[in-house]
This record gives C-alpha cells, sequence and structure tokens, in this order.
C-alpha cells in the first residue's frame, strides 16, 4: 500500500494548522482536522494494530465507530480508543493496543503459526493439566488490549444533563436532517444528535445535489434553520442506549479537555436515522492491512485528501462501490473493479471484472494482490471492498423493536413498529436519496403537519443493487469474519459442528461480535454463515440481543459527579464545626458523621476513649445525641397506633413520661429500640436509633396509611430540626440547674423516664430524663439552629464540675457497662425480643402488634435460641475480641454457640467487659465457655448482661 | 470423532483441520416418556441430569429448555465462585458447590477455567472489621478457607483501590477467601451439558412448558410446546422464572424476580488480580481472563422480568466502582446486560418437593445460584432420584417459612449476596 | 428510567418510588391464625410476568398507592389513591 495525502482537496482538514503526533514512537505528520486514522493512513502506516488472539497485523478497516482494527491507548486518556473517531492532536502519543514493542514487529505474532490447534473455543478442550491455574496468568497476560495506566488521574467530573424535547432525531445524514427539518416545520421541538463532529452523514462523502443545489450548502441551511428555530443540535455525540420508557441516553464529546457530557433525553418522540456500515467480504486473507471499507476510502478521500492506494482492487457485490471505484480512480490511483455480479451493475468508467469474486489477498504486513476465484491475479497495493450494507438498527433492537429480514437488501430491517419510535434513511434500507427522503417525510408524518417542503434529491441516486456474498462454509484459507477477535470461517464451521449452532451460542464459543466493536461488521456474515452451514434461513438464525451501549461509553460519563460524598451523602450534626474546634475525631456510624472521641489520634485514640468513660462516671459528661430519631405521631388514634406498633403496651403511658420499648418486623424480630415519650394524650414522640429514622418513618407512614387511616394519625419526622444535647453523671442535674431552663428540676417533678418542658433563650426545648449510660441523665432537645449557644453554655458551665466531652465510643463503653443493646450490633438479624430477655409481652399481651405471629413459631420457640448474656474475663486479661464465637465441640467438630458482639475494657470497673449472644444463655450465668477467635482459643465466664450498678441506683444519684 | 479433549487431541484435530471433534451435546427429539424430566436448560438443570446420571445411574432423563442452553441466568452471571458464608447450613450447601468446583474441570473433562484468584470483601469501618471477625470466625469454625485482613493486606491483593486519604470508603480491612475465584460461565453450562449428553441424558432445546400434567393429584409430566412429555418425577430449575411454572402447577413461592444487572469494560492487559467487594458500594468487581473489568452491583429495586439494563441502576454501580478504583475512570463500557433472579425472603434457596407432589424444587438462589450450580445439580438429582431430602438440602425445604428456621445470611453476617 | 405515576405528584423518576408488595395481601390479626395463612401473608407472592397489581410509596410525597404496570414491557397501566388496599 502506498496510500498518500492529495496535494489539495480534503473537506475536513485545514492545511493551514499542520500537527504532528506520535503512534508507536515514529512521528506522524497531519493536519487539523484529521483523525488519529486519516493521518496514519496518509502517511502510509500500514500496521496499526494486532487483532486479539492471534496478534495478526491489522491495518485501518474503516472511518467510523464500527472500526475493529484500529485501537490505540492515548497517553493520559484512554486505552482502546478508536483511531477513526479520535481528532489527530500536536503531541499525542499514541500507541498500539496488544503489540509488543510495536505494531510492526510484534513479539507474539508467533502465534498465528500455531492457530491451527488454537481455533475458537480451543481453551476449554485443554490446560486442565496439571491444572488451569499453571496456564492462566501467562493466557490473561496474553488477552487484554490496551493497557490502563494506573498513573492516571480524573480532570475533573462529567456533567450529567436531563433534557426533554418533542422529537429526538439520531444522526444527521441526510434522514435525519431532513427530519429534524420537517418536525421542525411542524412546530416541534427538535433534539438532533450526530456522533460525527460535523453533520450531513453520507452528504459529506458521496456526490448528491438536493433542490437543485450542492449538498453543502442544503445541510448549511438546514443547520441553520435548526439553530434559528432554537432548536438543539449536538455534535460528537453518540446515543448510545434507548432504556425504559424510551429514555435515550447520548455521550457527547468536547474536545477541548472536557470530559464526556453524559444526556438522558425524554423525547416524545424519536427518529432513528442511523445509517448503515459497510460490511467487509469473505475470501482468504481479508484480514490484511491495506483491505479497507470502499466507503471508508471514499470518506478518506473526500474528508480528508487521502488517497488509500496507488493500484487499488475495489471488489463489490453492490452499487455503492462504484462512486468509489471512480472516485479513487479520478484521484490518480489505477483502479481495477471486480464485482460478484454478471449483469445488471451500472456502467463503470473504470476498468472491471464481472462476475468474479476475491478468492484470496497475498501479502505478509500488507496486501500486495488478489487472485480471483478463476485464479486470475492482480497486483494491488490497497483493496477496497464492499459486501454490503448493515442497517444500524442497534437502538431500535435495544427498544424491543422486531427485525424484518430483506432478501432485497441482504440485512435485516426495522420490522413492527415500535411506540413512538420511527426509523429513516438507510437504517430502513433506503438507498436512493429521493427514497431517503420520503422515508423521512413518513417518519414525521404521524407528528404533525410541516410547514416546510420535504427536500428533494436532485442529483445522481445511488441505487442498491444488491447480490449477497455472505461468507461459505467449506472456503479456502483463512477467512476472517471478525477481525478484532480473530473469527474465521472455519471457526464457525467448528461451532456447527459441535452443536453450538443457537446465534447466542455461536457467539458466545466463538467470541464473534462480543470485542469492542461489538461485531458492528461482523455479526451479520457470521450468522449468515451459520445459516449457510445449517441449511437454515438468515432469520430462522436470528440475531442475538442488542444490548445497550451501541459505542463504548466512558464510565466517567456514566457516574457524572456522583463521586466521593455525592454518591453516598453522610449526614452531618448542626453542631459539626464546634466539634472539630473542639478537636473532635469523626466517624462514620451509621450514615452519620458523629463525634468518636475528643482529642488523641492514632494510638491515643484508646486513651482519650477511656479517659472519657472514665470522667464521665466521676463528674459528668456532655454529648451530642442529635442524631437520635424524634418521629412525632399525632392523632386521635395515636396511642392505638403506638399500641401496634410496639412490642409494648404504650397506651397505658401517661403524658409527660417516657417508656423504653421494642418495634418488630412482621417476621418477630426486633427492627429497632428506644424511647417512646407521650407528650399528651394524642401526641406522642418515637425517639428510634439513629441509623434507623428514615426506615421507622417510613414504617410509621406504611401501617398509619394501611391500618389507621390518613385522617387518624399523622406522622411528622422531626429528627433533623432538632439538636439533642445530652448532659449525664452524677452532676448532671446541678450543671443543669446553673443553667436554668425555667423548669424544676427535681426528681419529684421530673423523675427518671418523665419528660419536661422548658425554655433556653427564648426557644422552647424538651427536657427527657432517660439514660444511655446508666447514671441520672437529661437529653435536651432544641431547634437544631439554637443549638450552638446551648452548647457553648453547658460546657461553661461544665467547667466548674470538671465536664467532659464524650464521643460515641466512650458512650458505647458506658452502655455496654449497664448491658443496654444497640440494635443491629448486639442484635442480629434473627434477634427475637424474648432473645433480650423481653418475654412479658409475647406472654401476656392480648391486643395485636406488628410481628406478634412470628413470635409463636417452631422456630421463635426453640429452647437453644441465642440470648443475650454478660461475658466476663479475669481482671488483667484482655478484652474479648468482638466478633468472636463461643464454640463447643463435637464428635471432633466444631461448632458455633453464639458470639461476642459488644466489648471494652471498662474504665469504672478496671476489667473487661462484653455483651454476646450465646446459646440458651440467659439460663447459664457462671457457666464458662471456650472462645475461639482467629483460631486462637481463650475462655470467658457467662454473666448477667449488666456489669455495673444492677440496681440502678445512679439513675437518680 | 474425537471425544476426549486434551492437549494431544487439540493438537492431532490440529492437523486435520479441526474437522473430528463430536458435537459437544447431542440434540435428539423428545422422547414420550423418562424416568424424570428437568425443566430448565441452565447450570442447575445440566448439572442436575448429569449428576442424575453419573451418582444416580438414572440417564433416561431429559432437561428441557425453553431456548438455549445456558442462556439465562448461567449466562448472565458476574461468574463468581466462593463459599464465604455464615451459617452451617449454608457453609455445607456452598462448601460442596466449591468443593465440586474445584474437581469440575477434570470431572467433565471440559476447562471451566475455575481461577482461585482469591475474593477480598472489603471492611469500612470498625463495625464492619467487628462484623468480618464474626464472619471469619463463623467460615473457621464452620471448616471453610477464611483471614481476616488488614488494610495492608488488601492493599497487596488491590494494590489500584482507592486508599486516598478522603476516599469516601476507607479500608479497614476485608474478608479474605483464597479459595474463591471466578469460573466460565457459560463454560459450565456446556461442560456439564457435554457430560450428561455423553451419559444418555437428552438435552432438548426451543422447547416450553405449557402446562404440566396433574393426574390424581400428582405431577405426571409436562406439556410441551413439543409434546406432552411424561415422567416418574420432574424437576424445576428455572432461575428467573420460577413463579411463573408455579402458576401453571397451582402454587405461589415466596419470591420477587428482579433484574439483575451487570456490565463490562472494554478488555484492558491484567490490572486486577483478585475479586473485590465494597459492601459501602455495593458493587463487586473482577478482570474476566479475556481482559474485561466485570461489574456487579446490587439489585434493580423493580420487580422485574425484562431482561434489559436500565441507566439509573448503571450510574450507581458505576459510581461506586469510580469510587473503589478512580483509574477506572479512563476505562470504557463495552456491554450491559441484566438477568433475572428470583429472590427469596431469606436469600437463600429453595430446594425440596413442591406442593404438587412428584415436583420438585430448585430455585430462588437469588443473585448467588452460579456459584451453586453443582450443589444445586447433585441435590435435586439426588431429591429426584430418592424423593427425600439429605441433610445438606433439608434446611432448604419450603416448609421453614412456616417453621420460622430462615437462613439468612445478610441477618447474620451482613455480607452482601 | 421509568416513570412512575404518583396519584399525588404526577410522573416522576422510579428512583423516587419504594416498592411495597402485591396489592391485597391483607393482613391475617391475632395470635392464632394458622401459622401457612402467616407465612403466607409474609412470604407467598404472586410475582406474575405481565400485568400486576401492586402497592407503591412514593418516597417525596410519602404516600403509599396502587399501581398496575406491567412487569415484563414495564407499561405503566394505572395509578390510584389507596382505596381501602393493604399497603403492607
Amino acid at each position: 500500500m502506498t496510500a498518500s495525502r492529495l496535494a489539495t482537496g480534503g473537506s475536513a482538514i485545514d492545511r493551514s494548522r499542520p500537527l504532528r503526533f506520535s503512534f508507536d514512537g515514529t512521528s506522524v505528520d497531519g493536519f487539523s482536522g484529521d483523525t488519529i486514522a486519516s493521518a496514519l493512513l496518509a502517511g502510509d502506516v500500514a500496521v496499526v494494530g494486532r487483532s486479539f488472539k492471534y496478534h495478526r497485523p491489522r491495518g485501518i478497516w474503516g472511518a467510523g465507530v464500527e472500526e475493529p482494527n484500529a485501537l490505540v491507548d492515548i497517553g493520559g486518556a484512554s486505552p482502546n480508543t478508536r483511531a477513526t473517531t479520535e481528532p489527530a492532536r500536536e503531541g499525542l502519543v499514541a500507541k498500539s493496543v496488544n503489540a509488543t514493542p510495536n505494531a510492526l514487529s510484534d513479539r507474539n505474532a508467533f502465534l498465528d503459526r500455531f492457530s491451527r490447534f488454537i481455533p475458537a473455543a480451543f481453551y476449554y478442550k485443554t490446560f486442565m493439566w496439571p491444572d488451569w491455574h499453571m496456564f492462566e496468568p501467562r493466557i490473561r497476560a496474553m488477552a487484554g488490549l490496551g493497557k490502563v495506566d494506573t498513573d492516571w488521574t480524573s480532570q475533573g467530573t462529567s456533567d450529567q444533563i436531563n433534557h426533554h424535547c418533542d422529537v429526538l432525531v439520531v444522526g444527521a445524514g441526510p434522514a435525519g436532517l431532513a427530519a429534524a427539518g420537517l418536525a421542525a416545520g411542524a412546530g416541534l421541538s427538535v433534539t438532533l444528535v450526530d456522533d460525527q463532529r460535523k453533520p450531513g452523514g453520507s452528504l459529506g462523502h458521496r456526490a448528491s445535489e438536493i433542490d437543485g443545489r450542492p449538498a453543502a450548502l442544503w445541510i448549511e441551511e438546514t443547520l441553520a434553520a435548526l439553530v434559528g428555530g432554537g432548536h438543539l443540535i449536538l455534535p460528537s455525540t453518540t446515543a448510545f442506549g434507548i432504556y425504559d420508557h424510551n429514555l435515550v441516553g447520548l455521550n457527547q464529546r468536547h474536545f477541548d479537555g472536557r470530559p464526556d457530557t453524559l444526556w438522558r433525553v425524554r423525547p416524545r418522540r424519536i427518529v432513528l436515522a442511523t445509517g448503515a456500515i459497510e460490511r467487509p467480504l469473505p475470501f482468504a486473507s481479508n484480514d490484511l492491512p491495506g483491505i479497507l471499507s470502499a466507503d471508508a476510502a471514499l470518506c478518506y478521500l473526500r474528508h480528508h485528501a487521502v488517497l488509500a492506494g496507488r493500484r487499488i482492487v475495489v471488489a463489490t457485490n453492490n452499487d455503492s462501490a462504484y462512486e468509489v471505484a471512480e472516485a479513487v480512480a479520478d484521484a490518480g490511483a489505477e483502479v481495477t473493479l471486480v464485482d460478484i455480479r454478471r449483469d445488471g451493475m451500472p456502467d463503470a468508467k473504470v476498468r472491471t471484472i464481472k462476475g468474479r469474486a476475491l478468492a484470496s489477498a497475498a501479502g505478509k504486513l500488507r496486501v500486495e494482490g488478489v487472485t480471483l476465484d478463476d485464479g486470475t491475479r492482480l497486483d494491488a497495493d490497497c483493496v477496497l471492498v464492499s459486501g454490503g450494507w448493515t442497517p444500524t438498527i442497534h437502538l431500535f433492537g435495544q427498544a424491543r423493536g422486531k427485525l424484518a429480514w430483506s432478501e432485497a437488501r441482504a440485512a435485516f430491517l426495522p420490522g413492527d413498529p415500535v411506540e413512538c419510535i420511527s426509523v429513516a434513511g438507510a437504517a430502513a434500507g433506503a438507498v436512493s436519496l429521493s427514497d431517503v427522503f420520503a422515508g423521512a417525510e413518513r417518519a414525521v408524518a404521524s407528528l404533525g403537519q410541516a410547514k416546510v417542503a420535504a427536500p428533494r434529491s436532485t442529483g445522481p441516486e445511488t441505487t442498491a443493487g444488491i447480490v449477497a456474498a455472505w461468507p461459505v462454509p467449506g472456503s479456502k484459507g483463512r477467512v476472517w469474519i471478525d477481525y478484532q477477535n480473530d473469527v474465521t470461517v472455519k471457526d464457525v464451521e467448528l461451532a456447527a459442528r459441535e452443536n453450538f449452532v443457537s446465534v447466542e451460542h455461536l457467539k458466545r464459543y466463538t467470541t464473534l461480535g462480543m470485542a469492542t466493536d461489538q461485531g458492528k461488521t461482523s455479526n451479520l456474515p457470521g450468522l449468515a454463515l451459520m445459516a449457510g452451514i445449517t441449511g437454515r434461513t438468515v432469520p430462522e438464525v436470528g440475531t442475538t440481543t442488542y444490548r445497550p451501549p451501541f459505542t463504548p461509553v466512558p464510565l466517567a460519563s456514566v457516574a457524572g459527579a456522583r463521586v466521593g460524598e455525592l454518591m453516598a451523602p453522610v449526614r452531618r450534626l448542626p453542631l459539626e464545626n464546634v466539634h472539630r474546634a473542639s478537636g473532635a475525631v469523626f466517624q462514620e456510624y451509621g450514615g452519620w458523621l458523629r463525634p468518636a472521641h475528643y482529642g488523641g489520634r492514632g494510638a491515643d485514640a484508646d486513651r482519650a476513649i477511656q479517659d472519657e468513660a472514665l470522667r464521665a462516671r466521676q463528674s459528668v459528661a456532655l454529648f451530642d445525641g442529635s442524631t437520635l430519631g424524634k418521629i412525632e405521631v399525632i392523632g386521635t388514634k395515636a396511642a392505638e397506633f403506638v399500641d401496634f406498633l410496639y412490642y409494648n403496651t404504650m397506651s397505658t403511658l401517661k403524658p409527660g413520661r417516657c417508656r423504653y420499648g421494642f418495634m418488630l418486623s412482621e417476621n418477630g424480630v426486633v427492627f429497632d429500640d428506644g424511647v417512646l415519650v407521650r407528650l399528651d394524650e394524642h401526641r406522642f414522640v418515637v425517639s428510634c436509633s439513629s441509623s434507623h429514622v428514615a426506615a421507622v418513618h417510613a414504617r410509621l407512614e406504611e401501617w398509619r396509611q394501611d391500618r389507621f387511616g390518613r385522617n387518624a394519625v399523622y406522622i411528622h419526622n422531626a429528627t433533623s430540626e432538632m439538636a439533642t444535647l445530652t448532659v449525664s453523671g452524677p452532676n448532671a442535674r446541678k450543671l443543669l440547674e446553673t443553667v436554668g431552663f425555667g423548669l424544676s428540676l427535681d426528681d419529684a417533678s421530673l423523675p427518671h423516664m418523665a419528660i419536661g418542658r422548658g425554655v433556653y433563650a427564648g426557644d422552647e426545648v424538651r427536657i427527657a430524663r432517660v439514660s444511655f449510660t446508666g447514671d441520672r441523665s437529661y437529653e435536651i432537645s432544641i431547634r437544631a439552629d439554637r443549638a450552638e449557644p446551648l452548647w457553648a453554655h453547658l460546657r461553661q458551665a461544665g467547667q466548674k464540675f470538671d465536664a467532659v466531652l464524650i464521643g460515641l465510643e466512650a458512650l458505647m463503653i458506658l452502655r455496654a457497662e449497664k448491658g443496654f443493646i444497640v440494635i443491629g450490633k448486639d442484635t442480629d438479624g434473627t434477634t427475637l425480643p424474648h432473645d433480650l430477655g423481653s418475654e412479658g409481652p409475647r406472654a401476656k399481651r392480648q391486643t395485636e402488634y406488628v410481628g406478634r405471629r412470628s413470635l409463636f413459631t417452631e422456630e421463635a420457640s426453640r429452647g437453644d435460641r441465642l440470648q443475650l448474656v454478660g461475658l466476663t474475663v479475669p481482671r488483667g486479661e484482655a478484652p474479648l475480641p468482638t466478633g468472636a464465637h463461643g464454640i463447643k465441640r463435637r464428635d471432633g467438630r466444631l461448632y458455633s454457640q453464639g458470639f461476642v458482639t459488644s466489648s471494652y475494657q471498662s474504665p469504672t470497673l478496671g476489667q473487661p467487659i462484653a455483651l454476646g449472644l450465646i446459646e440458651r444463655g440467659a439460663a447459664r450465668h457462671g457457666e464458662t465457655i471456650e472462645i475461639q477467635h482467629l483460631g486462637k482459643h481463650r475462655s470467658a465466664t457467662i454473666a448477667a448482661p449488666c456489669a455495673y450498678d444492677p440496681a440502678g441506683g445512679r439513675l437518680n444519684a | 470423532m474425537t471425544r476426549i479433549y486434551s492437549a494431544l487431541s487439540l493438537f492431532k484435530e490440529g492437523l486435520t483441520g479441526q474437522t473430528g471433534w463430536k458435537q459437544a451435546w447431542r440434540s435428539p427429539e423428545p422422547k414420550a416418556s423418562y424416568d424424570a424430566i428437568i425443566i430448565g436448560g441452565g447450570g442447575h438443570g445440566l448439572a442436575t441430569a448429569y449428576y442424575l446420571a453419573r451418582n444416580h445411574g438414572i440417564a433416561r432423563v431429559a432437561v428441557l429448555e425453553k431456548g438455549w442452553i445456558g442462556g439465562g441466568n448461567t449466562g448472565r452471571n458476574t461468574t463468581v465462585v466462593r463459599s464465604n458464608y455464615y451459617y452451617p447450613e449454608s457453609v455445607e450447601l456452598y462448601g460442596l458447590a466449591h468443593r465440586l468446583y474445584e474437581g469440575l474441570s477434570k470431572d467433565l473433562n471440559y476447562n471451566v477455567m475455575l481461577s482461585q484468584r482469591g475474593m477480598v470483601n472489603l471492611c469500612h469501618s470498625t463495625a464492619e472489621m467487628e462484623i468480618g471477625a464474626r464472619t471469619v470466625n463463623a467460615m473457621q469454625i464452620n471448616g471453610i478457607d477464611a483471614e481476616l485482613f488488614s488494610p495492608e493486606d488488601v492493599r497487596r491483593v488491590a494494590p489500584i483501590y482507592n486508599f486516598s486519604s478522603d476516599a469516601r470508603f476507607p479500608v479497614f480491612g476485608g474478608i479474605w477467601q483464597g479459595r474463591a475465584g471466578t469460573a466460565r460461565h457459560d463454560a459450565v453450562a456446556w461442560g456439564y451439558a457435554r457430560a450428561a449428553s455423553q451419559l444418555g441424558v437428552d438435552i432438548i432445546q426451543n422447547c416450553e412448558i405449557t402446562d404440566f400434567i396433574i393426574e390424581g393429584g400428582r405431577c405426571r409430566g409436562v406439556q410441551t410446546t413439543r409434546g406432552a412429555i411424561r415422567a416418574e418425577r420432574i424437576g424445576m430449575a428455572i432461575a428467573g422464572h420460577s413463579s411463573v411454572l408455579a402458576a401453571k402447577a397451582g402454587f405461589r413461592l415466596p419470591i420477587n424476580s428482579y433484574a439483575l444487572q451487570a456490565c463490562v469494560s472494554e478488555p484492558v492487559k491484567p490490572v486486577l488480580d483478585t475479586v473485590v467487594l465494597s459492601p459501602g458500594t455495593g458493587v463487586y468487581v473482577s478482570q474476566s481472563d479475556k481482559g474485561e473489568i466485570v461489574i456487579g452491583g446490587g439489585l434493580d429495586r423493580i420487580p422485574s422480568y425484562a431482561q434489559r439494563g436500565n441507566l439509573p441502576t448503571l450510574e450507581t454501580v458505576i459510581s461506586g466502582l469510580l469510587e473503589m478504583f478512580p483509574i477506572f475512570g479512563q476505562l470504557k463500557l463495552m456491554r450491559q446486560w441484566a438477568g433475572i433472579v428470583d429472590v427469596v425472603p431469606d436469600s437463600s434457596p429453595i430446594i425440596g418437593e413442591s406442593p404438587l407432589p412428584n415436583l420438585f424444587l430448585n430455585c430462588g438462589w437469588g443473585t448467588g445460584g452460579f456459584k451453586a450450580i453443582p450443589a444445586g445439580g447433585t441435590l435435586l438429582a439426588n431429591l429426584l432420584a430418592t424423593g427425600k431430602h439429605n441433610d445438606i438440602s433439608r434446611p432448604f425445604d419450603l416448609d421453614r417459612f412456616a417453621s420460622g428456621r430462615l437462613i439468612d445470611e445478610a441477618a447474620g453476617s451482613g455480607i452482601a449476596h | 428510567m421509568q416513570l412512575f405515576p404518583c396519584p399525588f405528584c404526577g410522573p416522576r423518576d422510579e428512583t423516587e418510588f419504594h416498592y411495597g408488595g402485591d396489592a391485597g395481601n391483607a393482613r391475617p390479626d391475632g395470635g392464632d391464625v394458622p401459622i401457612d395463612r402467616w407465612a403466607g401473608y409474609l412470604y407467598l407472592r404472586s410475582n406474575p410476568k405481565g400485568a400486576a397489581r401492586e402497592i407503591w410509596v412514593h418516597m417525596n410525597c410519602g404516600e403509599f398507592f396502587v399501581m398496575e404496570r406491567d412487569t415484563l414491557t414495564h407499561t405503566v397501566l394505572s395509578s390510584a389513591e389507596l382505596g381501602g388496599e393493604h399497603a403492607a
């Protein structure tokens, strides 16, 4: 091949802006407007890559998204970039994929010589002895195409745009432009997308004349009218998928350093004018560099002024290659046209051999000639082939459109219409421009009366005239069907021989159509061959499912800005910054970012936590409990409602009082625990666990609407409206009294499990005397935006009492000393209330509640259930590891009999404490059991869960 | 004709153009009756047929497949094989599957490419590490290999994970199962099909069940698009459609069907040598031998029988992937698809006789059926051959929903399915 | 992205909704409900392929409603406020 740049011409290139880039370490010259492929072709770079399996030398095949061969890694960008759609840029560094050290002299090229021993799916038949693991690393290293750049960093996030329009037109070739113009003329809002940088499609390189003027002028006017009418035109944008309810995904490229943009378009109607893709012809060694799609060669000639060769053989089975043959001859090439047909074709202005097909191509690293099926040899440095056209109906297929086989077009066309989707142009099988325009008119006819005239083709008209030339069984030599994945006619024959005759089996067994091009040039020839082998028609063989994306979409585009916290937001405390200023070390707990402890990072963390827990018991602790759920239940049936929702009877609670209880799931499992506050007769506040607020709220709503009616009960989630500041410890009351809330704090007025209403700085506060530490505690709830002064006041007042700020870790120790549980930590998804020692309601309640019946199943009544216990170890030993299991041994085997759920060193008791769920644990206090953790064993003694102040005297101390 | 697969036979065939290979499985016409019928030609159904013939000597067996074998979830999953389960019942089940997988290529004379590259379930917080320890200890007690990984260990097996200080889901450690890995999903179906066919099993494709033949309150066969076929016992392994056939048989199942999506990137040279799952993102990922990054995530949240991908779930999954592996931001999505999975409230399978006597179930594997194929096949074969449970299948009977003895791995250990 | 019609808010993205189960799955009350009936309520589902009648909640407004849709084609057939339907 001696491809070259012509001295003049090239509609896409700007000769005043030359550029230079490197490919496989050598420098390549081009112009602004070149793609990497067009510049490589202009520089006569024949071998641009290596095939996946046999490492065959491969050249550029196409000029668009169908390209199977010309993939390159671009430094700092993306592996496996299609050279045919990637603009050449000054200084760009491109490297061929799957080739070491480079495409021209690939170290693994020897594999091709062993190809007969490694046909399709050979790996299923070998590498079993001694073991696949012996072979896998080498095979993995051979597989894959481009290389991931491990130093890559994101250059910003992709924009994502939601968009609505009346009509989305996909493809801005003649059909799409005409349809867009007509739809706009009917007063509809139009969005027109095209995957090329310049709209026009085939009009850009095929001779045509519209309304008596050059097509280029018509394109310009149509676009100008659309822009003027406020319609959206998106070039360099690929519609990659049609999803549920006709949502269309677009990926837009920018070429200015910005990452791609993802569009989610919700059109009322979709016009698919996606064109067609040229197929190869089957002949031996049809994969040699220098063998190109005829239409692609015409693109390179017209757009980039690149002539693909000097001595060109054009081989075809249809009329479309005639224009190509004449154009490359006009550009100075010596051309021979080989047509499979004997008659019925147009007159050609070049030397034509009729009724002949190519039998084989010759050459090593590039094509040097061809042999016809009558043995005639023709020298050639370039072979342009057209095996016919495959309509691009991927999106139609994705939308579940049924396909109809057209013998006349030798292709599948859109079949029965899909609601809200029309197909126009070559995608619908139109060939001549007149047909294309007629189809566009039909596609928009149902949308409304266009006030503009449809364009008319006044120039040369293309004809189809195709005679199918499918690969046939028994072909001599190696005839490639899927270039990238190295699937040949013999591989399809092998698949058929082994009964992989279903089209999906064919695909999976041979990997036909599974490469990065997803079979755009290979699927139809492959299944036509299978049809030929098995004596079926092509539609009987059928097609594989069309799956998105149409072309590969950057993952970054799909992810958009959804990174870090935007992907999974954390909930934050109103006083977060105040805590930070106090040296808080934050951790995430159940979705909330909360102070774990104050001060003491790394190895000092434990000491800080121990110190906080110890001082909390000695004097008074301040704790930010704002995450605590505060869901109000209001209404005439509120009491009945909470009775149903809770395992414990709640309607007997007096106004101003609180009660601890469980909420169960309908399967009986403890879903949440917490304190219910009765503010007045018809008003309750559900204090649920921090991480369960949303779920509890949803559950309350569900039962409200299902069982109680919308007007009998109202639910209001006030969790984020209010901050809750907890003061706990022997000096808690004294501290609060120095602040003063305008209510009496004495134990008669505000006893344990009571609630009082006070005022702080003009704002109402609720003070609940509930305790998660076992010490006298007050939970003060105040408007979240007024919490900061109160916190500051509490801290300042606390100085006198040596108050300590405690984080969640110290609180965990304090509550564990008391045997208070944390749902999801000290319980799991099987824990029933009686496993936690709460047998009463199960035994006594007569009224209905959520989960009731499930507490009386066979399983719920088993004697060997896991039950909540305390676990003690001798003073001086390390705490038990949380997650360690109690084990028993039987018949030489180990069995778990439960596990440690919480375990800490108690600074107050000076010894380790632990909670666990242990088989029959409630009845085994005092028994010593064996504990296993990561293979090591020790022992622990079962005890009551409460290790500190079991009599509860400190609540009122 | 060449029957045995080996390097030598491949070499010999290479000399004669690979023309001597036999059909991997026969495609006979269905007979009027069989000893046993298995509905569903996926991995579980084909494995059932194979083990019926091999373990129980029952080869008058037909596998009836609506479409093409291996075309359901067997060919749509992310190919992970593991047995890192919490409850002893699960360990027995998945442990059996895992052991059988380890000998499967040689057993079937078909390379299913079991790649025991190890799998790490990450822990993103102290709390998750505690659950991780609970899980690892349970696995070790139950005789399954497991290690509790430190952050350094995770870095060793997955150096390209996001270890930056501002990672949304930092690594506190992980649960490691070294024997876990991946297998070539299609090969599992084809390998079982070939081996079963060689033992005399009839594999009937394009044969859809239209109704059950019920006589005297018992199932006696099926009506199909290829005629009536009778059998002594009928097994059903039709992931994604269990409720549909159950309705034809006159009962309901504790199942909701959802789409589970997966996707792959373009193939790249090896960059990730293990399977990584993050409970924070819900995403799990591995790299196929072909080089594609294979990406799975959580279920779609809308009950569905449409085997098609969609954008919302894809966006969530890919965001999670890029949070875990920021350098994958340079890759492109090549293919996206969905399978329909039958989700049971406790996410454990249902194995046992159905409410219609003589009809036996193997269903409800949710998102985890692929890894269990050899066990599902062995157990359903045992049920079809003997009519009785063995110790491994007994806990998974349908009766557990009334007794309350559910086997809920998520409840017990927090391992995502 | 499917569009679901909330009877209160109009068509909204599927991501705003949460599936709530079969419509008409009434809860049997009582501690002595036969266990099979209770297990049926808790676990058994119609799970139809095709037309389905389901309870959904629009999480933004918090309202439960009944939606009829096709589980294979994803066509939405109707949606309506709860009218004595059970949400659970």
